[in-house]
């Protein structure tokens, strides 16, 4: 009986777990399908454009910056074994436009916008403005979901890159100000080694990618929160988990198909 | 039930007993498994999205705490339907809002946000935002829970006025008996998703139903009992005979 109940009980949860996917796949499309009108009243993207993306800019430069920094003093240490000190630019700019610009900023725009994005949606629905839009005739996807979405998926790529920069910044600080690292073949072999096509626009891909997957998870979570306190703290919860593991698994697929065997 | 052109109607009950359910029907959030919702000639239902997004425009819909949008000031709160569904000027669309205010007292709280209002002036802001755009139909969703004496006779006053003021159609969902025999025009009592008596605040005053009387005069036990069917009393505390 014990077995059974266990057997009832996973399947249960697998079904459940598919019904949602399903769920989540159909609000995406009609995200996408009522996005006209955000596109025709330009002002309500950039108005979510701020709360999302210029009111991250303080947490991903910061974290830019020690993460570069920590790059440029960890990758002098291993280069110097090998007498390469002057590829650390190389090391540090690919590591960051590749890998750590699009998944650290991802990271952090899932805490940091994607959490109060789930957490606003839900209270909205609790406390009936949802509701009381549709009542009103006014589609709540088209008005509140489609701005929210394509901000997001704006934002991302940008503060990728503005991670990368300001990586890049605190790397040559650490390697050329502070370790003394030649500044001339940090640049030169920097600017000779990343490729524009290969490594930016791949890295500009993956950060497009993980703009949508966030926004999308932090949408629907946030539209699909029970309409209680606990009900939107779990969706919260939800929001955050459940990108970061999706963040991490797309960033293993995507480099797979674009940077196997480059 | 039906609800007359310019009538202010009642829909009394106790809590779950289905009122805010038959909103809902009425305002087509929810279809039917049995009967329908027939408004302006149309079944509710039966109408697909953009049918039923129509018929909502010459809705309005009172939520029980206002469900003011708290990212927006009063005015843009009051300006939201014209906006969204009229290609007004906003010179107009100012003289509008400003109207509607006046209409609600609020005029000079134009450019407060919802969480600087105490509960009745935001009940009275949402008042205003159902009814910008003149609708047909207006439904009140508990307009008087949690507010206090003074609140509840400006709220009720505003809906009979307004009401008048625009002929329109008004339900009111309530519990709230004494206030609202004061301003409406008819009543329906119902329990357990049914129509257990109707008739004008007259009529239900002097009306001898059990469950009416008890409904009216607040009495504690009744054809609604007090206590919650659980099991014997003698048995929840583990007492032998």
């Amino acid at each position: 009986m014990a077995i059974v109940s266990t057997i009832r009980a996973i399947g249960n949860r697998i079904v459940n777990a598919v019904w949602r996917i399903g769920v989540a796949a159909r609000f995406f499309f009609l995200t996408l399908l009522y996005s006209g009108n955000s596109f025709r009243r330009f002002h309500l993207i950039i108005k979510e454009l701020f709360s999302s993306g210029v009111m991250s800019l303080i947490i991903i430069i910061v974290a830019g910056l020690f993460v570069g920094m920590v790059l440029g003093l960890q990758g002098y240490e291993t280069l110097k074994r090998y007498g390469s000190e002057s590829a650390l630019g190389v090391m540090v700019a690919l590591g960051l436009v590749r890998e750590l610009g699009p998944v650290m900023a991802a990271l952090l725009f899932a805490s940091r916008a994607g959490s109060a994005m789930t957490a606003e949606i839900g209270l909205m629905k609790a406390t009936e403005q949802i509701s009381a839009m549709e009542m009103m005739a006014v589609n709540p996807i088209a008005r509140i979901v489609a701005p929210r979405f394509w901000a997001g998926v704006i934002s991302m790529p940008l503060l990728a890159a503005m991670f990368s920069a300001v990586g890049i910044f605190g790397g040559y600080l650490v390697g050329v100000v502070q370790i003394g690292v030649d500044e001339g073949s940090f640049w030169s072999q920097m600017q000779a080694a990343v490729d524009f096509r290969e490594d930016i626009m791949n890295g500009i891909i993956k950060s497009l990618v993980f703009g949508v997957v966030v926004t999308v998870i932090a949408l629907f979570e946030g539209f699909d929160a029970p309409p209680t306190a606990e009900g939107v703290s779990g969706a919260t919860t939800r929001t955050v988990v459940t990108s970061s593991l999706a963040i991490l698994m797309l960033d293993f697929v995507l480099t797979a198909i674009m940077f196997r065997g480059a | 039930m039906t609800f007359p052109k310019g009538k202010l109607v009642a829909i009394m009950g106790l809590s779950g007993c289905g009122k805010t359910t038959l909103l809902r029907h009425i305002g087509g959030a929810l279809k039917p498994t049995k009967g329908y919702v027939k408004m302006d000639g149309q079944i509710m239902h039966e109408l697909d999205q953009d049918g039923l997004y129509a018929m909502r425009r010459k809705m309005g819909m009172l939520f029980q705490f206002g469900a003011l949008f708290t990212d927006m000031s009063v005015y843009d709160n009051v300006a939201f339907q014209m906006r969204e569904h009229t290609d007004l000027p906003e010179d107009i669309i100012h003289n509008l809002v400003m109207m509607k205010l006046h209409a609600v007292g609020l005029r000079g709280a134009q450019n407060m946000m919802p969480s600087e209002l105490s509960g009745g002036m935001a009940r009275r802001v949402a008042l205003a935002r159902t009814v910008a755009l003149d609708p047909m139909l207006v439904m009140y969703d508990e307009p008087f829970a949690g507010l206090d004496p003074i609140s509840m006779t400006v709220i009720g006053d505003l809906i009979r006025r307004l009401n008048d003021a625009l002929g329109a159609t008004s339900i009111i969902v309530t519990h709230d008996i004494q206030e609202s025999l004061k301003i409406v025009d008819y009543v329906y009592f119902m329990a357990n998703g049914v129509i257990v008596a109707e008739g004008t605040p007259d009529e239900l005053r002097a009306c001898d139903t059990d469950f009416v009387r008890q409904f009216v005069h607040g009495e504690m036990d009744g054809p609604v009992p007090f206590h919650y069917p659980g099991v014997d009393y003698r048995q929840a505390l583990n007492l032998r005979n």
